[in-house]
């Protein structure tokens, strides 16, 4: 027989190097919430008191208690309504595609490997795309649209990625119970696939386009105005533009920016409209993965196939 | 289903009154049998019957998992702990008990290493010690002559019959009072499968074993006692000449017979 | 009748499908145009600048009265602010990962993953600030040789900002490894220390080193922190205390000034670009390979 307390106090010892590593390993996972935390505590501490109506209101000036966000804020949403009405459709279809009709041969593959790297690429080099492409080969010049394209095709992967993932969680079943009463593909999709996937597809919009709204090297390439003492009024003002769509070749600003130049200024009041703009553009793009985290927990609670 | 006072030979363990739940899964209910020491016992029943549940109480597996519960006892001798107690470590009863799975689970290192492994474990840093001890699993396990050339070759290169084979060399690396066998053989083939009921055999003259098998003929050649399970409880348990000769419970005899199961 | 109305019906699959195609095949011209755009003005460079001098040269000054065009500063601060993120993030990812696949009880992985989640969602502009403005003035009390701009700061926050990645990829490739193989090593009695470090982490190790890579291409690729807190200035250095530029910061660098369309100096950024392009696509690939391995074997 073995002797007992021998075996004791060698598990005591390992047992105590795995509470260590437990401790640690909490510690560690805690080091990310430490960080948001931080940053979020950093940016409300001097970014608080900026933060006014006027701010909202008020165009880029030269002294930094009168500048506001007002055609940063407004750039953005242009830009998201363009990257969002030409990302999400392509997205979407891309998806269905490629889990629905594509055969399985090298075309669908190349696809597939291409898609998994675009995701990898940086996104400057989208940003030096639309450079190219957008501005001087279309173009489009630096406007709205150009950086609303780039956007789109920064996170068209992501959002077919997240579709393809959405569609794979359908049974066959439910497939073959559609064609068993005479379907066509189409309508498969149409009536099935799609509501059934609404929930995963949904969330892999919203992440998308918080990462594109917090996105600033492509928009920086092609040629965001970053000097706001020269910025002139509003690139857009009023319902106007909507109608004509005047606005898509408009120069533009936009939030992160409008951020990132008040960063590089070396004055402390700047810096200040920095952290409110920081803070804002965080609780946004916060708030957007939180509703898409949210959103996937409740379908993939509701939905047990 | 008196068990008592049917063993006159010395204990290895006892287990007492045993309950298991998964959950709100009563898995086992008052589940009583002694286990002789250095003999095979072995656990019979259709699928689903808790054998293997019963099996993996012996090194807490079921630890490992969340919302388990066990109640009662199983007893160790000769010191007379509680092996399922809470107050137990479940890596000091596993360090005592080794198990062998249904399905050969070689860790994706080298023959050597695997074998080493429950070695290393234990702190055991010593180049000659280790070999020495490697050496003599293998050679338990019936496996030293095959593998002696490739030490250093990757498990997942063996067959079906030698890894399993290898991950009875694991167990039998840490000297374990008690080995357990989670139908061992059931994914080999019959060749493999006698030459590891010939190990089991000479196994016991060192070791306490406990098998599950689903396999009735196994149970019948390998085993000195067997115990017939079903949803949970234990119906009967005998020599095992007994159980296959003349059961005295009518479940058993139906079930040993083939009308079910 | 019936044929006629199945060959309207047929027509308009065929239109979605086909249309449904395009919408895929896009991907496909989007690659092909990131090769177009960085390949035609990169040749434009390389007309004027030889490959050898592009890839030795050990100064940067495209922007000067006298131009260097030697990429070598900007490779040598894009290394720099890469491995201070790697150092960072490697250990810290794959403790996260065991803890996570291991240790953390179901409520705490509920609560975790989806914080780390939230990390890797903060705009890059906003770790740049807190690069900038919080951190490394922090870091300057300790280490008064620390300048303003450096590599030491940017490098950290971006380590911070791609562990969630290497943290979740790890996590992925440990949790593969079936549950028989944790349980051999249960029964024999390790700790869940010895399992994960002895049996596990070899086991997942393919899987580790493509969320090493792939974490590391991010940092290579990562733009606003660097452009923010490291400085804009060409600096072939292994101090990480001293400013530097990296590939990334540097097309910024460029673009926010007045580079006309098909001078050098617009031509530069392609240059630079098409180097990065190829440095993280030679990762990606390398990392998506080891993925693809262990998800074969097991």
């Amino acid at each position: 027989m073995k002797n007992m307390e021998d075996i004791k106090s060698k598990i005591a010892k390992r047992k105590i190097f795995n509470n260590i590593f437990a401790i640690i390993g909490l510690l560690s996972t805690m080091v990310g919430l430490a960080l948001l935390v931080t940053l979020f505590i950093d940016l409300a501490i001097d970014g608080t008191p900026r933060l006014s109506y006027k701010f909202f209101t008020s165009f880029p000036s030269r002294f930094p208690d009168e500048a506001g966000i007002l055609s940063a804020w407004v750039g953005t949403c242009l830009v998201m309504l363009v990257t969002a009405s030409a990302a999400i459709p392509i997205g979407i279809g891309a998806g269905i595609y490629l889990e629905e009709y594509a055969r399985k041969n090298w075309f669908t593959s190349i696809i597939e490997i291409n898609i998994n790297n675009l995701a990898g690429v940086p996104s400057i080099i989208y940003g030096l795309l639309a450079l190219g492409l957008f501005v001087y080969f279309f173009n489009f010049g630096e406007s709205i649209l150009t950086a609303g394209l780039a956007l789109a095709l920064l996170i068209l992967p992501m959002i077919i990625m997240a579709v393809r993932e959405a569609i794979r969680a359908i049974p066959n079943s439910i497939r073959e119970a559609s064609y068993a009463l005479g379907s066509t593909k189409w309508q498969t999709v149409r009536n099935h696939i799609i509501p059934y996937s609404t929930g995963g597809i949904l969330t892999g919009i919203i992440i998308g386009l918080s990462r594109a709204i917090g996105e600033t090297a492509p928009i920086i390439t092609v040629g965001a105005l970053t000097f706001i003492a020269f910025l002139p009024p509003s690139p857009v003002s009023g319902e106007f533009p909507f109608i004509n769509f005047k606005w898509l070749l408009a120069p533009f600003t936009v939030m992160p920016i409008q951020m990132f130049s008040w960063v590089s200024r070396p004055q402390q009041g700047f810096h200040l409209n920095a952290a409110a703009a920081g803070m804002i553009l965080l609780v946004m793009t916060l708030a957007m993965n939180a509703i898409a985290i949210y959103l996937r927990y409740k379908f993939r609670k509701k939905v047990k196939w | 289903m008196g068990t008592e006072n049917k063993i006159e030979e010395k204990l290895k363990s006892e287990v007492k009154n045993l309950n298991f739940y998964y959950g709100n899964v009563h898995a086992l209910k008052d589940v009583n049998m002694p286990i002789a020491l250095n003999k095979v016992t072995a656990l019979i029943g259709p699928s689903g019957c808790g054998k293997t549940t019963f099996l993996r109480c012996f090194n807490r597996m079921h630890d490992l998992y969340p919302n388990n519960r066990y109640e009662g006892e199983i007893t160790l001798y000769p010191e007379n702990v509680n092996i399922i107690s809470s107050a137990i470590d479940p890596i000091e009863v596993r360090m005592r008990i080794s198990m062998v799975f249904q399905k050969p689970n070689p860790f994706p290192k080298s023959i050597y290493e695997n074998v080493a492994y429950g070695l290393r474990v234990r702190g055991v840093t010593k180049k000659n010690i280790l070999d020495e001890k490697v050496e003599a699993a293998l050679k338990g396990a019936a496996l030293w002559e095959e593998v002696k050339d490739r030490l250093s070759g990757s498990a997942f290169d063996m067959s079906g019959g030698q890894q399993q084979r290898l991950c009875i060399a694991r167990a039998l690396a840490t000297d374990p009072e008690i080995l357990l066998f989670d139908e061992p053989t059931s994914a080999l083939d019959p060749i493999a499968t006698s030459k590891i009921e010939e190990l089991v055999i000479e196994l016991k003259k060192k070791v306490t074993i406990l098998i599950v098998t689903h396999n009735m003929q196994q149970a019948a050649r390998i085993s000195d006692w067997t115990g017939f399970m079903m949803l949970g409880e234990l119906i009967e348990f005998d020599k095992t000449d007994k159980i296959f000769t003349a059961p005295s419970e009518k479940l058993t005899e139906d079930y040993i017979t083939g009308r079910f199961g | 009748m019936k044929k006629n109305i199945f060959s309207r019906r047929h027509i308009k699959e065929t239109l979605i499908e086909g249309s449904l195609m395009m919408a895929a095949t896009l991907s496909i011209f989007i690659t092909a145009g990131i090769v177009y755009v960085l390949g035609s003005e990169a040749y434009g460079f390389f007309k004027v600048v030889s490959l050898k001098e592009f890839l030795t040269g050990t100064e940067w000054t495209p922007l000067f009265a006298t131009r260097k065009f030697g990429i070598l500063p900007l490779v040598a601060g894009t290394l720099l602010t890469t491995v201070i993120a790697v150092i960072v993030a490697l250990p810290l990812g794959l403790i996260i990962a065991i803890y996570l696949s291991e240790y953390a009880p179901h409520k705490v992985r509920e609560v975790v993953k989806p914080v780390l989640e939230l990390l890797v969602a903060v705009p890059t502009v906003v770790y740049g600030y807190f690069a900038l403005l919080f951190l490394t003035p922090l870091l300057q009390k300790f280490l008064p040789d620390l300048s303003g701009f450096n590599a030491l700061s940017p490098g950290l926050i971006m380590g911070i900002m791609i562990t969630p990645y290497v943290a979740s990829v790890s996590e992925d490739s440990i949790k593969a490894v079936p549950m028989h193989i944790r349980e051999g090593s249960y029964a024999m009695g390790a700790t869940k220390l010895q399992s994960s470090f002895m049996v596990l982490i070899p086991a997942a190790f393919s899987g580790i080193a493509a969320a090493f890579i792939m974490g590391m291409s991010r940092a290579i690729g990562e733009t606003m922190v660097v452009a923010i807190a490291a400085g804009m200035m060409p600096n072939l250095t292994a101090n990480p205390f001293e400013p530097v530029q990296t590939l990334t910061s540097y097309i910024v660098q460029v673009s926010l000034g007045d580079a006309p369309h098909g001078t050098i100096e617009y031509k530069t950024i392609f240059a630079a670009g098409i180097l990065l392009f190829l440095i993280t696509l030679f990762f990606n690939i390398m990392g998506f390979w080891l993925r693809e391995k262990i998800r074969e074997k097991y």
